[in-house]
Formats: structure tokens, sequence, C-alpha cells
């Protein structure tokens, strides 16, 4: 009569009401039991939603730079330190490449008037470095093709050298003395330096701009040792590595370990790994905190049996057979934990999207997490509840009916 | 073939174990019943009263002795089949009513019915027939708390008789009312019975028992059919 399985659900949706009305006549002291499991998933889904933002903000700006771009960083051999100028135009005029940006840097004591700063970082670049980072200049021009062609002194300096050595003053037009040697400004670098990742990680602290070809006489050397390659349209940085290596190679003799090739895809890789490192090693400490709101919800249904042994008693005696005594206080710790469950998503999707607001990273909702939030609070229910609701269903039915 | 067995107790005996001693609470009780009997347990506490009523409504079994229900043999029974039987048999009726106080009567009366599978709308349907039977068809929707001590007893009396049972087993159906409503139990207790149903009444008091149609005796642990002196 009761064995099919049509009987079985409309005994389980009968179970489901219950619980919920003793939950509800309850509210306080439910509340307070899935708090545990409340803050555990707030956690797991805070982190792993953040986390995820901002790792997708990281990709996008890696991509903003145009997908391909790769780091070239020469250590050179004996005969050969760096690339000189022509090698960088046998580069440039590869099929796969688009262009070259070499990057070259001092430090000299910047002077002007009676004023000077010593340690100022100066950095060599040519003209496609302005191509490819744009934004970088608040006023004036950038460095010329004919600026590298020719040497000249001319320099782009930062909003802080701006004040130390023209206060009052517009310093495009002057000079400002490198090492002694006069440079004439003839632009003002805007604050934040651009907000590609090469230009964060090649040049972000750059106070003074010069054209490549003069920082490197000023270094009394001839060849670039670090570069960014930038890969044709259309093609990835991935696929301009064997051959930029294969005309390194040959460039330097077929001699190893004179350069070094970083893919930014790789290098993107690499971060996106850690990240996922970090954010799994963050959501397993938080989801400590779940196993304690399992706790909780395992004592509180242990005194809910015991509180409700009459009941139990009455139940037996009306002809519940022990399992259905068990469905119904399962369901009950089930339905308790997912309260929990469904509450800390909300809070842990809300606390995410302020957080990244608050690091302007993009708010993606991760359906995984919510599964994983959800499924983990529903293992939890059944789990803990185990054993409360075995309890109530071996409760014999004479000794419960006796505490009336 | 005959019809199955209705009620046959032949040789129960009860020994609970406490401590270092065997404590022998039923003796060689022996009773039978007929569809439609009314009949009641008279015995003061400690008789046995109690025991036997939960050998008979198949909460416990006996230690020795026969049990026949409706042709099933009680004694070989494990815990699942004596709830089955409890859902088809036996409809019980306590002292206090013991009714579930976050339902409404209409749930109340359901509940069996919930166990034993039977689906949303019979359910329904049963239980408002059996709360118009006995005089609450305008209070189905109040909750226990809302309802007197006489109305609770009845919303109890609808629920034992809610699944078409065997038997409804009554424990000092009317211990917690005054006289007045006690006496209107009674009488609906008469008018069930004259309808059919078979009731088992256990009670301490001489008057409540004298409403039975039979009475038996219950002194330390021993049965006896005659009529004796009062007890209790």
């Amino acid at each position: 009569m009761g064995n099919s399985i049509r009987g079985i659900l409309v005994m389980v949706k009968e179970y489901f009401a219950m619980s919920w009305s003793n939950i509800r006549g309850n509210k306080v002291r439910s509340f307070l039991t899935v708090l545990g499991i409340l803050i555990g998933v707030t956690a797991v889904i805070a982190l792993i939603t953040t986390v995820s933002g901002f790792s997708g903000t990281l990709s996008s700006s890696f991509r903003s730079m145009g997908a391909g771009s790769l780091m070239l960083s020469v250590t050179g051999n004996d005969l050969k330190s760096g690339l000189s100028r022509e090698d960088l135009t046998v580069l440039t005029e590869l099929e796969e490449v688009d262009g070259v940006s070499p990057s070259v840097s001092l430090r000299g004591r910047v002077a002007r008037g009676g004023a000077y700063q010593s340690n100022v970082t100066v950095s060599g670049r040519n003209a496609y470095y302005f191509l490819k980072n744009e934004g970088m200049v608040s006023r004036g021009r950038t460095i010329h093709p004919s600026d590298e062609e020719n040497m000249t002194f001319v320099c782009l300096i930062s909003q802080e050298l701006v004040t130390t050595f023209f206060y009052g003053e517009d310093p495009l037009g002057r000079n400002l003395y490198i090492d002694g040697v006069p440079f004439l400004v003839v632009g003002i670098l805007s604050g934040d330096g651009g907000t590609s990742v090469t230009a964060m990680m090649s040049s972000g602290s750059a106070s003074i701009v010069i054209p490549y070809t003069t920082a490197l006489k000023m270094n009394n050397t001839g060849d670039v040792t670090s570069l960014v390659v930038y890969a044709a349209d259309g093609l990835e940085s991935g696929d301009v590595t064997t051959v930029l290596e294969e005309t390194l190679d040959a460039m330097f003799s077929y001699e190893e370990d004179c350069f070094t090739v970083t893919a930014m895809t790789s290098i993107e890789d690499t971060m996106n790994n850690m990240l996922s490192m970090v954010s799994t090693l963050l959501a397993g400490i938080a989801s400590i905190a779940l196993v304690v709101g399992g706790i909780g919800i395992m004592n509180m249904m242990l005194t809910t049996v015991t509180e409700r042994t009459m009941e139990i008693g009455l139940k037996k005696a009306l002809g519940a057979i022990p399992w259905q005594i068990q469905m119904q206080f399962l369901i009950e710790s089930f339905l308790l934990s997912m309260i929990g469950g469904v509450m800390g998503v909300a809070l842990g999707l809300f606390l995410s999207l302020i957080l990244c607001q608050a690091i302007g990273s993009t708010f993606v909702i991760s359906v995984e997490a919510i599964l994983l939030g959800v499924s983990f609070s529903a293992v939890v229910g059944i789990l803990f509840g185990w054993a409360p609701a075995r309890k109530a269903s071996r409760l014999n039915p004479i000794d419960a009916l006796r505490s009336m | 073939m005959t019809e199955p067995v209705f009620f046959h107790m032949a040789g129960i005996h009860k020994v609970y174990p406490m401590g270092d001693e065997q404590v022998h609470v039923l003796k060689d009780v022996n009773l039978d019943l007929e569809k439609g009997d009314y009949l009641s347990v008279l015995g003061p506490s400690g008789s046995g009263k109690t025991t036997l009523m939960n050998i008979i409504g198949c909460l416990d079994t006996a230690s020795a002795g026969e049990y026949v229900l409706e042709g099933y043999d009680i004694g070989e029974m494990d815990e699942v089949e004596l709830a089955r039987i409890r859902s088809r048999e036996i409809g019980f009726i306590f002292q206090n009513s013991q009714l579930l106080p976050r339902l409404n009567a209409l749930k109340n009366v359901e509940l069996p019915l919930i166990y034993a599978g039977v689906s949303p709308r019979e359910r329904r349907q049963r239980a408002r027939e059996m709360l118009e039977k006995v005089g609450l068809s305008r209070r189905m929707e109040h909750y226990p708390n809302q309802l007197s001590g006489g109305q609770q007893q009845r919303v109890a009396i609808a629920r034992a008789m809610v699944g078409n049972p065997a038997i409804l087993l009554a424990d000092e159906p009317t211990g917690a009312l005054d006289q007045k409503t006690g006496r209107q139990v009674m009488d609906l207790f008469q008018a069930l019975n004259r309808e059919g149903r078979t009731i088992i009444m256990i009670t301490h008091d001489m008057n409540i028992a004298a409403c039975a149609r039979r009475t038996v005796h219950i002194v330390d642990g021993v049965l006896t059919e005659r009529a004796g002196e009062a007890h209790g």
C-alpha cells in the first residue's frame, strides 16, 4: 500500500512540510543553528567568485596588449653580448613579427639649475613602444623614429620630476641634465604610465624616457638585452616563439643558453594556475567552517530528538515505521543545512560583488561555486543529520510514550 | 475457508528484568473478543493493565503465550511488521489526547494515513468524514490549543478511527476530562460501538468501565472475568 514510488514521494513531500513547520516554529534557534553553514558557504562562495573575477580581469588585461607579445631577455655569449640595431631590424622584418620594443635602462643623476636628484631610473625606448602603449604621454610628443635614428638628446619626464625641477615653469622646450648631458624635454609622461601589462612590468616606475639608441650610447654599449616582441596580427605569442628562437639561434651561432623567450600566454597560464591554487587552498580552509556548521546542526538535531520523544512515540503508535521517522529527521536537518547554504550563496555573492568593485575586477557569477556551495551543504545536512535521525528512529515507542 | 481469528489471547505472560530480579507483570492472560465487542479492562495502577494495553496495541510483544489479531500471529512479528499492524488494525486513544500542537485538527487526523501511504486527496476526504462523525465539522482548521479538552479528545478519537482499524484501544480516555465532557466521550464510544466498532478501554474508574458491555478485571497481572469488588 505504501510502497509505490508515488506513495513515497507523497510521504517525502509531507515530511518536508512537517520539517518546514518545525523549523519555522523555532525561528531563532533554527537561524543560530544554520549560522555555521551560512558563514562557511558565504566564505567559500565569496572567495571563489572574487578570485575567479580577479583572474578574469588579469587575463583580459593580458589580452588587451594584443594577446601576442613575448618577453625576450638576452644573456649573450663571449662574442655577442646582446642584440644590435641591425639584429632588431632583422627581427622586425620577420613575417610573424609586428614590431619590437627594446628596453634599455640606466640610473643617472638628474640636475637642473641648483637642484639635482641621484639614482633616477632612466628608460630607453623606441617609437614603437609608444605606439603599443597609448595614453603614456599626457602632454607634448612621443619619441619619433628620427630620434632613434639620430640618437637625439630628447626626453619625456614624469609628473614628479616636473614638480621637482620645473616649479612654476613649462618644462616643454627646456633642458634637463642627465649625468651632465643636456636633454631637451619634449613630453610629460602621464601618471599611471599606461594600463597594459607590458607597461606595468617594464616601465611602471620609469621617471624619464629617452630614445633607446641614446640610452645605449650613454651605457657605452651597442647591444640591447631586454625587449618585447609583438606578434603580427592574428598570431598568438605562442605561434611566434619557434620562428623567433630559430632566428636568434642563428644570430648567436647556435650556442645554447644565450637568450630566453617567454610568451605572455605562458606567463598568463602560470599566474592563473597560481591563483587557482591559492583559491583552492583558501576554499579548503573556509570549508572547515562548514564542518563546524555541520556539528552545530547535529547538536541541534540531537536536542530536538530528545525534546520530541513524545511526538516520536506517538507517531510510532500511529503506525510510523522506523524508516519513516528517520526520513523525517533527516529531511529536517537537510532542510536546515540547505537554508544555510542558500543564504550563504546569496550573501557570498553579495560580498564578492563588493570585493570585486573594491579591487576593480569584473564580477562574474560562477555556477560551479554555487553548485559547490549548495551541494556541500546538502551533504553536510545529510551526513550530520544521520546519527540524530537514527537515534529518533530507534526510540522504543513504549519508553517514548511513557514520557507523556 | 473459515474466517481468520479476530482476537485471541492465550497464556500470555510478560516478564521484565529489573536489576537482578524478574518482575512477572502479566500471568497467564486469556482473552477472546468478537468483532463489535465493547470491553473495559478495569484495574488499579500497577496491576499490569498498561503492559496489557501495550501488548494488545502491538507496541510490545509477550514473553510467552499466543496473541492472534485479524489472523496475524503478533508474537512472531518484527519491529516493522508490528508498525504495519498498528497502522492497519489499532486505533490508539490516549489519556491526554496527544495531538501535535503544530498541526490543525484536520492534519492531526490525517497523520496515521500519511504513514499508511494514503494519497493526499483521500486522506483529506477521510479525515473530514471522521471529524464530522465526532461532531467537529466546524473546528477542522483549529489548532489543538484553540480546542477544549473534550474537543481535543474527540479529534483524537477521529484520528484513531480514520485508518478503519480492527480495534479502538483507549487508555483512560476520560482521565483528563471533567465529568460532563467525560460523559459525552462515553456517549460517543457507545454510538461508535452501536455502529459496529470494536472498543477496548483500559481504566481504573468503575463508573467508566460500566459503560462497556463487558468488563474484565486485572489485579496483580491476573485477568479475571468475574465482577469483583471495586478497585482504585
